[in-house]
């Protein structure tokens, strides 16, 4: 389903330009998780970024289903990212203005596949009912997160991109999130990509890339 | 997509209801002021087309008698039997229980049909037919909004003067008291005239001669020599190569009625031309009122903007595109404009309703122009005014939409405070600044017209405007220099950090209270320069005038005794300069010498006047011309020597005096009717008494202090409208004052939580916020004074010169600048007391989450 073959991605520096990723590889296939591990500055969040084309790569190649990303413009990657791919943050980044609720709903129904039950189902399983009717700022950080997992995948994504999901929580609630997390994605058939550099978190994952100064090892 | 994504966005504003109030108040009230200042023109401009048609259409020629005199009937008779197509009118003013009215007193019969009112009053000439009108006690036809003020006031009329401050000293009706006729409503006739028929209008008026001969079709080569100047000296009106002006039987006007002449519709041009000056004026004040209300609407909307900058990268990042969420933000925007944009239009409508009674009052009393004094409204209104409010919103959000435009999406989630807080906008913005300077400069010094004058202001303004954070950077870092320990430092340094989010609130306090200064500094310059010009030009304790231009002479004999001295004055109309203007003769005599208001003239002025060797003439016409003492003026077709030139103001027209000698020479036919008489003021009461018993109705007469008071209170009237757009203005700013700390505040906790942490009580904070806002605005008001001081100064030496063509000498106000001063740090406590007070009483919870979602 991910294809990611030889890409490489540089940013301007102060003096001479810095390679960040220096000819990445690797496959997902749908069911699978995969976790992307590495020091800091390794180049793990950006391979996650250009992978759901929120930024482009400067040589290689990526495609989603067959879809090669470097073939598509604003537009098309936009869709994209709507239609089959589901992005979890670090910082949750949910929108402080809507419910828990319309959080969670919220991407499905941009995409346009906006199922009620399984919505409930979600919510639910996530132990946010009682809170649906609160501000993201309501909750704690641990719930604030499952409500991002929710978010996501609420739309049913095929590709789940998740960077450092469990980073900003307590060790047992990261837990507990990682737990329903994997749940939920083998249970939708989705593919995983998650960005760590927790060893615990990578060894809950069926795979394990590991990034240094930008190449696979 | 489109429906989850609006909601997404929208739902910002539920969750901030106050800064979708400051939005919505902030575009309501800046339409407001620009729609109601606008709704006051359209008003105005319906009335003088209404008024100009009350007769025979707008473009219709007249002859009015040379010297002032009424036409007699004998002149009306021949002309009409050589064929001219003319009608009599007898025009006048009277004071009714509804207001001051001017009074049109018409002949139906020789009108002709359909020659009464605009278009839409054809029913207006079939009722002049109607014996009701013709016979007693007659008919009134007025405008239905005339007609209303009047009902229930009918009952008795008072001649009076229109009490132009320049017509104080020939026009002085007396205050004679007739019944008035039964008044109907007819649609189309102009706002406050009232058409009877001609015996009513001499009942009304107490003058049974025509004013006027009113030329209802055409007359052959007339416009070509309308106002000629051998007309006015008495010859024969003649033609460009000196052939006589024709009627139809091939009789020139000269042969016919010789004591006439003819004036065009052109003669107006002036009144209009002064008009349009003081509708200018408004729509300037209207425009920077609106550009204030700008400057919270893009403050409103650049916050709403940062403040959402996460859940843009967010909506992004989920897969909305980039072209939707602009086109979803813009229709965001559009609904918010035409939302506001129609309660800004209602309360623009509620603003000119309350405001029009005084305009109308001043442009009748400063211009002679009869505007209506409620308020119709019309689809177009309506439509403009949300056009404006679209327009500004788009305006004032461009910059928003554009920085989103070009968000890239893996950019920093966390606000950034407003793109002026970087180094590049700051210096993005000097560089406007600086570039809006350097235009207002080169317009002042190269731009002529009142536009390139309104563009120099703006030019000032905005650019003042923008260097204002850069000055408030510098004081705050000259603060900090000084500050002794570390709460004073961290008092500093947060007040730095606080500029960006506060400046546009304090630019429009800054703009606010510049205008207030300017506009302020030229109003007190103004009513000081009236004020002492009335006691010049209107130096005799009487003025009097005989009704019976036969009876002139033997009522000055009388006088001669009972007065230390008798002024005659005696005008005819003349071209000067190309234009319709006035020439006078004046006596030689201690009181022009002593008190008229001469602005520059060479040394024996007078007695060259007094010798027939020179003229002194207006301001007005010295400008236009660029005369100067020893300077030429053809005057009447021959060159005359300008000693020097006088103050004039409120008069449209050029005028000129000349000594009387010389005048009686050249028009020896107009001889003086009316007088101004000297005499010790205590006996001016028992002399006005003394020549009402001997003459009756026969005298007018006018105290000189009556007239005075007149003349002040319609100059008090007329700056009421700016008064009232000057306190909304200042209203607004401290508005946006309010709106921006209360924001501030809402997003200061991270900043407050840490010095609350190390020991600052929140009660200390609180005050130190209340600390912070007064001083701010303490720096912006003397920010702006100088702005200030450069407004009135362009105002009253760049727009009034272009406007009226007289310049006002600038005073200065100490007192006026500390109250105001007073003012603005009142106002920037009384915006802070709310969120200081939030801060004083926060729970210790809500600071203590900063520190937890910093885990």
């Amino acid at each position: 389903m991910l294809v990611v073959d030889d890409i490489r991605k540089s940013f301007p520096g102060a003096e001479a330009p810095v390679d960040v990723l220096r000819g990445v590889s690797l496959r997902l296939d749908r069911g699978e998780t995969l976790a992307l591990v590495g020091e800091s500055g390794s180049g793990k969040s950006t391979l996650l970024h250009l992978v759901a084309g929120l930024d482009r790569v400067d040589a290689g190649r990526i495609a989603i289903d067959g879809a090669d990303l470097a073939q598509m413009g604003d537009a098309g990657r936009a869709r994209l990212r709507r239609s089959a791919v589901g992005l979890v943050f670090q910082q949750f980044n949910l929108i402080p203005s809507l419910k828990v609720a319309d959080n969670i709903a919220f991407q499905a129904r941009l995409a346009g596949r906006h199922d009620t039950a399984w919505t409930a189902e979600l919510t639910e399983r996530l132990g946010l009912t009682a809170h649906t009717a609160k501000y993201p700022e309501e909750l704690s950080g641990g719930q604030q997160q499952r409500v991002a997992i929710g978010r996501t995948l609420a739309a049913r994504p095929a590709l789940v991109l998740a960077d450092e999901p469990t980073g900003n929580l307590d060790s047992d609630t990261g837990a507990r999130v990682l737990a329903l997390m994997l749940d939920l994605v083998a249970e939708t058939e989705a593919g995983l990509l998650m960005v760590t550099h927790s060893e615990r978190v990578a060894s809950a994952m069926g795979r394990r890339v590991t990034l240094e100064a930008g190449q696979a090892i | 997509m489109n429906r989850a994504a609006l909601m997404a966005l929208v739902s910002h504003w539920r969750r901030r209801p106050l800064q979708l109030l400051t939005l919505v108040l902030g575009l309501a009230t800046a339409t407001a002021l620009w729609s109601g200042v606008q709704a006051i023109n359209a008003e105005a401009r319906d009335s003088y087309d209404a008024a100009a048609q009350t007769v025979a259409g707008a473009g219709a020629a007249r002859l009015v008698a040379r010297g002032g005199q009424g036409i007699t009937r004998e002149d009306f008779a021949v002309l009409r039997r050589a064929g001219w197509p003319v009608t009599p009118v007898i025009e006048g003013r009277i004071d009714t229980p509804a207001g001051p009215m001017r009074v049109t007193g018409i002949d139906p019969f020789t009108l002709g049909p359909g020659m009464l009112g605009g278009a839409e009053s054809s029913e207006a000439t079939e009722i002049a037919y109607d014996p009701a009108f013709l016979t007693p006690p007659g008919l009134i036809l007025a405008a239905p909004e005339t007609a209303r003020a009047l009902e229930g006031g009918t009952g008795e009329g008072t001649a009076s003067s229109d009490a132009t401050p320049d017509k104080v000293l020939r026009e002085a009706e007396g205050p004679e008291r007739a019944e008035l006729p039964p008044v109907r409503a007819v649609a189309g006739l102009a706002p406050g005239t009232l058409v009877v028929d001609l015996s009513v209008a001499a009942r009304l008026l107490g003058n049974a001669a025509p004013t006027a001969l009113i030329l209802t079709g055409p007359v052959p080569d007339l416009e070509d020599h309308a106002d000629d100047d051998r007309g006015a000296i008495g010859g024969p009106i003649g033609g460009r190569n000196g052939e006589p002006v024709g009627g139809p039987g091939g009789d020139t006007l000269a042969d016919l009625a010789p004591g006439l002449r003819l004036q065009t519709p052109q003669g107006n041009a002036d009144i209009s031309r002064l008009t349009d000056s003081f509708h200018l004026n408004l729509t300037a004040f209207g425009l920077l009122a609106f550009a204030v209300g700008l400057f919270i609407v893009r403050g409103a909307v650049g916050l709403a903007f940062e403040q959402r900058r996460g859940v843009f990268r967010t909506l992004r990042a989920l897969g909305l595109p980039l072209r939707r969420l602009l086109v979803l933000l813009l229709a965001e925007l559009l609904i918010l404009a035409v939302f506001a944009g129609l309660l800004g239009v209602a309360l623009g409508w509620l603003l000119a309703s309350a405001l029009l009674p005084d305009v109308a009052a001043t442009l009748r009393g400063l211009y002679g122009a009869e505007v209506a004094g409620t308020l119709t409204l019309s689809p177009a209104w309506w439509l403009s005014g949300l056009g404006v409010a679209v327009a500004g919103t788009l305006l004032a959000a461009g910059a928003s939409l554009w920085q989103v435009a070009r968000l890239p999406v893996l950019a920093p989630a966390q606000p950034r405070a407003w793109a002026m807080a970087g180094v590049r906008g700051a210096w993005l913005q000097a560089a406007g600044a600086l570039a809006l300077l350097v235009l207002a400069l080169g317009l002042g010094l190269w731009g002529r017209g009142l536009v390139a004058g309104f563009a120099m202001l703006g030019a000032l303004m905005l650019g003042a405007a923008l260097c204002l954070p850069l000055i408030l950077r510098g004081a705050l870092r000259l603060g900090a220099r000084g500050a002794r320990g570390p709460v004073a430092q961290w008092f500093w340094a947060d007040t730095g950090q606080q500029v960006p989010g506060l400046s546009l609130a304090l630019m429009a306090l800054l703009l606010a209270l510049a205008a207030n200064i300017g506009v302020g500094t030229m109003v007190a310059s103004f009513r000081l320069t009236f004020t002492g010009w009335l006691d010049q030009r209107l130096a005799a304790e009487l003025y009097v005038s005989s009704t019976d231009p036969a009876e002139a002479g033997a009522m000055r004999d009388w006088l001669a005794p009972r007065t230390r001295a008798i002024l005659p004055i005696v005008s005819t109309g003349v071209t000067l300069g190309g234009r319709p203007g006035e020439l006078y003769g004046v006596a030689d005599d201690a009181t022009y010498r002593d008190n008229w208001p001469i602005l520059t003239g060479l040394s024996d002025l007078w007695d060259q006047v007094a010798a027939g060797q020179g003229v002194v003439i207006n301001e007005q016409l010295s400008r236009a011309q660029e005369l100067a003492p020893g300077d030429t003026l053809p005057v009447a077709g021959e060159d005359w020597q300008v000693a020097g030139v006088y103050s004039d103001y409120g008069n449209p027209l050029p005028q000129v005096l000349m000594g009387m000698d010389a005048f009686a020479t050249r028009y020896p036919d107009i001889t003086p009717a009316r007088f101004g008489l000297r005499l010790p003021p205590g006996d001016a009461p028992a002399l006005a008494d003394a020549l009402r018993d001997r003459y009756g109705s026969g005298v007018e007469i006018v105290d000189q202090r009556a007239l005075k008071a007149e003349s002040l209170r319609i100059f008090e009237r007329t700056f009421t409208v700016t008064g009232a757009l000057n306190v909304l203005t200042l209203s607004v700013a401290g508005f946006a004052i309010l709106t921006s700390l209360l924001t501030l505040a809402g997003m200061r906790l991270p900043q407050l939580a840490p010095v609350w942490a190390l020991g600052l009580t929140r009660r200390r904070l609180a005050m130190l916020e209340l600390g912070r806002a007064v001083m701010l605005a303490a720096l912006t008001a003397l920010a702006a004074l100088p702005l200030g001081l450069a407004l009135a100064y362009v105002l009253l030496a760049v727009i009034n010169v272009e406007a009226f063509g007289w310049r006002l000498p600038m005073h200065l106000f100490p007192l006026d600048w500390l109250r105001l001063f007073a003012l603005a740090c009142l106002a920037g406590a009384v915006a802070s007391l709310w969120p200081a007070r939030r801060i004083a009483t926060l729970p210790p919870g809500e600071l203590l989450k900063v520190f937890a979602s910093e885990r």
